[in-house]
């Protein structure tokens, strides 16, 4: 069996004059759940109102959330800011049971950037990426992998990839990239 | 590829996002070591198998998560529609005349 150990050095990743592939550098993520009825007193302990529509997101500071679920948010912060964001959390839980897990070593983000990036999304992805507003964010499919994908411009995305899965993601992010280019 | 609608994020999605996870309705028994064998055979594995709207669970697996159910014909592979988990089945008679 072949031992995959990529580095996951932050920095360009493919290039091609049509779109940019770049992995971001590490951050905070979190994944919490909690019931509805908790939600105001949790988005007083984040600093950020949480927002209920699932694709739905917000943000506030270094601090960025997207709605995954009823239940279910994904949350990105600042490695600096993360211990406060946690502890915020733990101080309310008698109150505001929930559940916050860290899991800022799951995944990687690689942002895809340039004008053919929402063609480039379609070689893997099965939903419609016109459908997905700007400012908007979902957890998806990417050649068979899970991922969670925000749209962060017209041109602009970033791929949250767990990064068991990344090695593949990733090399079909680079074919593609070229490909696009030379059509 | 099918598209199906998940009433929880309220878009109609591609199939792929989402895993079949067989008929729905199946209430687990409330106590188990009342029943016979047979009936606990008939709760675990007899299903109604049928040719026509058939209610089942499916999961939006690679998205938000949600188990639902859903009403699809299963001669013509057509959702006549899907809702929540824990909802009652919807009218029969009222979802065909809709679809036609
Ligand atoms: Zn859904």
């Amino acid at each position: 069996m072949t031992a995959l150990t990529p580095a996951f050095i932050p920095g360009p990743l493919a290039k091609s004059s049509a779109l940019v592939v770049s992995l971001l550098a590490p951050t905070g993520r979190f994944s919490l759940r909690a019931h509805a009825a908790v939600l105001p007193a949790l988005s007083r302990a984040i600093g950020v109102d949480l927002p209920s529509r699932i694709g739905a997101r917000a943000s506030a500071g270094t601090i960025e959330v997207l709605c995954l679920s009823p239940d279910e948010w994904q949350i990105l912060v600042a490695e600096t800011d993360a211990l406060r964001l946690s502890k915020g959390c733990a101080s309310i839980y008698a109150e505001a049971p929930h559940s916050l897990t860290e899991i800022s070593d799951r995944e990687i983000t690689v942002r895809i950037e340039g004008p053919k990036a929402a063609d480039l999304l379609t070689l893997g992805c099965p939903r419609d990426i016109g459908r997905l507003g700007e400012g908007e964010g979902c957890r998806t499919l990417m050649d068979g992998a899970t991922v969670v994908l925000w749209r962060d411009g017209k041109d602009s995305f970033r791929l949250d990839i767990w990064r068991s899965f990344a090695p593949h993601v990733v090399a079909l992010l680079e074919t593609g990239c070229a490909e696009l280019a030379a059509e | 590829m099918l598209l199906v609608h998940c009433p929880y994020c309220e878009e109609t999605l591609p199939e792929l996002e989402f895993t079949y996870a067989g008929e729905a309705h199946i209430a687990r028994p409330a106590d188990p070591s009342a029943m016979s064998d047979d009936e606990w055979r008939d709760y675990l594995f007899i299903r109604s198998n049928v040719r026509g709207p058939h209610f089942e669970r499916w999961r939006h697996l690679h998205g938000c998560g949600r188990f639902f159910n859903a009403v699809r014909d299963t001669v013509t592979d057509r959702f006549l529609t899907t809702y929540r988990a824990g909802e009652p089945r919807p009218d029969l008679s009222s979802l065909k005349e809709a679809a036609e």
